[in-house]
């Protein structure tokens, strides 16, 4: 009972931690690419507007990269801590790839984000830009090797087990493992949307405050150009990680459907798609099922009438939970259609000129500000439940991975992550809100800085990028 | 094959915490300070001196973290386990002292003191718990089929505790001699006179480490003071001797750098002090490298990157020092 009970704890500190530590990465990702595109931009055509955003946009980034770090460090200890089997077992190969990824990528953004965040006039603005781009560069080299490593568990191959150890015996197999190539592409393009949906809504903002000026046109309308071309391509994408995952792990497919297989699938009826209902795992069926006949076979096999596995073809104790699964799945999915959508419509409004000021849509473009980090979670939630019962896949089961600390031990360090977080990431996100409330400001790369040309070069302070006066647009704010 | 590939790694990894102590050292040193900097505007300037090299100088952590599940997985799995609340009090601490260098800039002033604190505790308790992870981690942590069998509380222990506080001063050192060299005026002659005291107590504190150890444990005792041995190695407390006095008369003279870089070598000295005490086990008292390591893919593929790429690493680091370099003043900028 108690050794239940504290697995438990051990993967409620785990899905605590991992999930606040992935919502900061993925606005890392995709802020670092953007503020790369904003400088090359400006360097390239010298439109003021450009440096503007970047100057707005990169105190947030300072920020929100501020809390990836401190959540990460936290990340780095986690398998050990928590998962000291997992990690006599598996550590052979996670944490090569671990360490690749310290050497390749957070040293590299370490190395160049003083440069980035304090550098702006202490070095050329080609050194500079270089500094952004081998900034965003290593966001995504880190994603790499970290889903690298995550794939590995879901897909494990290019291994031996010797002495209850696993071996390497092929890195390239390890690494290029079946799940990865698709995991990779959708886990970076889901950081770039969510960052797009993030700058699209803080524009709207400003928009329907009547808060209008040209550098907020500007990152509206690009955040609008992402969702019409990149979240067509991410369902699509999605639809090819989902075969490949049928492929590989087809109990947490039938998961993601609800499907039990049985009855309806022998009739040669084909896969209904089911939109809605409760996965009830006690009856073995999905009650209340709200469905499509033949989309899911459509979907899945490509076909009219194919079938796949069905749930009750795993044991019991091999499947995962089935409701969390099917419902995390739908939130993703359907916060997608609704990106797809929210791009189809501002292509439309800007056919008929209204893209800045039609009330309605702006306050859709506001409301789906977080979608895309949900639909990260959700996301994440689906494929890490759909493993379950193993933490890696076939190879080692979770409650034979857990550390053996007892249910008070690990009950005191969540109440104290808990706690902590919430009050660190709370402040943090108040500060982010408050820095976007503000706006980007005009000409405000403009302003001289200590050390700028034929200025002496090594007095520059205050150091911290973001060292607005957050007061400021107190009295515009009263005046609307 | 020539190639000792898990003593490779030792040192590498050796290598990285040396790193990480000496550079995060002074930057956690700072908050330790904090207290004796009441001025705002001097803890502005306290603070600007590392905020663009604290985040690098956190990742040699990370490498150490990595690197040993990578290289030594019993270890990592072993010390985690083992001393999982004060890592955790330690990762606690590293995160308020984090997030303190960007929300106190951003702060209203009427909020500025809550990130002030949240720097100072957390560097405190960051340090403490690192300094009892060490002790603990030296006096040797026993293991039985593959795990830990102690309790959750074990490294409540007068010498784990002891070298918490001593490494409370030793980064301490670290912190006000970086800002003797860092800034100028008020702040740095209150600087140098700080650094005098920090001195004599980590002196102590290393004398005192250097006699328990040996007197606990005979093999350590053993491995010092035996014949051939304590010719080789009497040079480690002359050149701690050595560096405290040259110390005392650079600030004496006022002298800006040389502090700093003495307190480095004391620190190091300090450092391969444990290291030859330890040798050649990673996990004292009785596993060696050896016995520990990863199989040889692990490590010959891990290998290939360390040796590649830590070298562009240190390149890029140091750049990143160039760039910043110089003193920080009070008020330069404002807009
Ligand atoms: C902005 C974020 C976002 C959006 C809009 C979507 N996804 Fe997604 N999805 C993710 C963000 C994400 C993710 C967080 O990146 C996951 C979690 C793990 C992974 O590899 O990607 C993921 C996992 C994931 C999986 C699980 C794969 C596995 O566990 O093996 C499938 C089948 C899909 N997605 C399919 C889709 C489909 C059909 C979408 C259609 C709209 C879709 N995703 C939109
Ligand atoms: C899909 C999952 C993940 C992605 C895409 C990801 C990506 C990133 C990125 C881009 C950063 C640097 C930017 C920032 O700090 O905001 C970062 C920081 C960090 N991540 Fe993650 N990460 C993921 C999961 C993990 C996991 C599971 C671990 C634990 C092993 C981890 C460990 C770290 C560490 C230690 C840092 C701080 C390093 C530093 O910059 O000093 N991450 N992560
Ligand atoms: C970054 C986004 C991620 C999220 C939101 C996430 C979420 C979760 C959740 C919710 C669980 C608990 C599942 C359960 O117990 O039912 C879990 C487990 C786990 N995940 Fe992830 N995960 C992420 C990425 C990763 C990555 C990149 C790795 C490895 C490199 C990883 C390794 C693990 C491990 C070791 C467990 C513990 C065993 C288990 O309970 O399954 N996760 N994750």
């Amino acid at each position: 009972m108690t050794e239940t009970l504290a697995l438990d704890l051990a993967r409620a500190q785990f899905a605590f931690t991992i999930s606040f530590h992935i919502i900061f990465p993925a606005i890392t990702i995709g802020l670092a690419s953007y503020l790369a595109v904003l400088e090359g931009l400006w360097l390239y055509t010298k439109n003021t507007l450009y440096r503007d955003l970047y100057h707005f946009w990169v105190k947030i980034f300072a920020v929100n990269f501020g809390m990836g770090v401190v959540s990460g460090l936290v990340m780095a200890y986690q398998f050990g801590t928590n998962w000291s089997f997992f990690s006599e077992f598996a550590g052979s190969i996670t944490g090569p790839l671990l360490a690749y990824e310290v050497l390749t990528a957070f040293f590299l953004e370490a190395g160049f984000l003083g440069v980035m965040l304090f550098g702006w006039n202490r070095v050329g603005p080609g050194l500079h830009f270089f500094s952004t781009v081998v900034v965003a560069i290593g966001t995504l080299i880190s994603t790499f090797w970290i889903l690298a490593s995550n794939s590995w568990m879901q897909t494990p191959q290019g291994h031996e087990i010797i002495n209850g150890q696993v071996v390497p015996v092929d890195w390239l197999a390890v690494i290029f493992n079946p799940s990865f190539p698709y995991r990779l592409i959708h886990m970076s393009v889901a950081a770039f949307l969510a960052t797009a949906l993030f700058v699209g809504a803080s524009a709207a903002w400003h928009l329907l405050r009547g808060r209008d000026n040209p550098a907020v046109r500007k990152m509206f309308s690009m955040a609008m150009w992402m969702m019409v071309l990149v979240a067509p391509v991410q369902a699509v994408i999605g639809d090819f990680h989902g075969l490949n995952t049928l492929e590989h792990q087809p109990a947490k497919v039938a998961a993601m459907e609800g499907h039990w297989g049985g009855e309806e699938a022998a009739d040669g009826e084909g896969l209904p798609l089911i939109l809605f209902g409760w996965p009830d795992m006690e009856e073995e069926r999905t009650r209340f099922a709200v469905s499509v006949p033949h989309l899911g076979s459509l979907i899945l096999t490509h076909s009219w009438d194919g079938t796949i596995p069905g749930l009750k073809e795993f044991a019991p104790e091999d499947r995962p939970n089935v409701p969390i699964v099917f419902w995390s799945f739908r939130i993703m999915v359907g916060l997608g259609m609704l990106m797809i959508l929210l791009g189809g419509l501002s292509l439309m409004q800007r056919w008929r000129g209204r893209l800045y000021n039609s009330r309605w849509f702006l306050r859709f473009a506001l409301l789906m500000g977080p979608a895309g980090l949900i639909a990260i979670l959700a996301g994440w939630y689906t494929t890490e439940v759909g493993r379950q019962p193993w933490v890696v896949y076939g190879l080692m089961r979770t409650e034979d991975a857990v550390s053996t600390h007892s249910a008070t031990t690990l009950g005191v360090s969540l109440a104290l992550f808990v706690v902590v977080y919430l009050f660190v990431f709370g402040a943090g996100v108040a500060y982010t809100l408050r820095l976007v409330r503000k706006g980007p400001q005009l000409e405000e790369g403009t302003r001289e800085t200590s050390g700028g040309p034929g200025r002496p070069r090594h007095a520059m302070r205050p150091l911290s990028a973001v060292e607005e006066d957050l007061d400021d647009d107190q009295d515009t704010d009263g005046g609307r | 094959m020539g190639i000792d590939l898990p003593l490779i790694w030792a040192l590498i990894i050796g290598f990285g915490v040396m790193m990480y102590v000496l550079m995060d050292g002074f930057d956690l040193g700072i908050g330790i300070l904090y207290p004796f900097i009441p001025d705002r505007h001097h803890r502005d300037v306290a603070m600007n001196t590392v905020a663009p090299v604290w985040d690098g100088n956190e990742t040699w952590l990370v490498l150490g973290g990595a690197g040993l599940l990578a290289a030594f997985p019993l270890v990592y799995s072993v010390v985690l386990t083992a001393l999982y609340l004060p890592l955790i009090f330690m990762l606690l601490g590293l995160i308020f002292r984090g997030i303190a260098f960007e929300f106190r800039f951003k702060a209203r002033d009427h909020e500025r003191h809550i990130w002030d604190k949240a720097f100072i505790g957390g560097s405190f308790t960051a340090t403490f718990f690192q300094g009892v992870v060490l002790g603990a981690y030296v006096s040797g942590l026993p293991v039985e089929n593959g795990a830990y069998p102690g309790g959750p509380l074990d490294w409540i222990a007068p010498f784990p505790l002891f070298t918490g506080v001593a490494l409370v001063f030793a980064y301490a050192l670290l912190g006000s001699t970086w800002l003797i060299m860092k800034t100028e005026g008020e702040l740095q002659f209150r600087m140098f006179h700080l650094t005098r005291p920090l001195m004599w107590i980590l002196l102590a504190a290393i004398a005192v480490i250097s006699l328990w150890t040996p007197l606990r444990d005979p093999v350590i005792a053993e491995r010092w003071f035996s014949f051939p041995n304590i010719v080789w190695f009497s040079p480690v407390p002359l050149l701690v001797v050595g560096a405290a006095l040259l110390m005392q008369r650079a600030l004496a003279r006022g002298r800006p750098v040389a502090p700093f870089l003495l307190a480095l070598l004391l620190m190091f000295l300090g450092y391969a002090g444990l290291a030859i005490s330890g040798w050649p086990n990673i996990l004292p008292p009785d596993i060696s490298i050896w016995e520990a390591a990863a199989p040889p893919q692990s490590l010959g593929f891990a290998l290939v990157g360390a040796l590649l790429i830590i070298p562009f690493i240190l390149m890029y680091t140091a750049f990143a020092y160039y760039v910043f370099r110089g003193k920080v003043r009070p008020g330069d900028g404002y807009h």
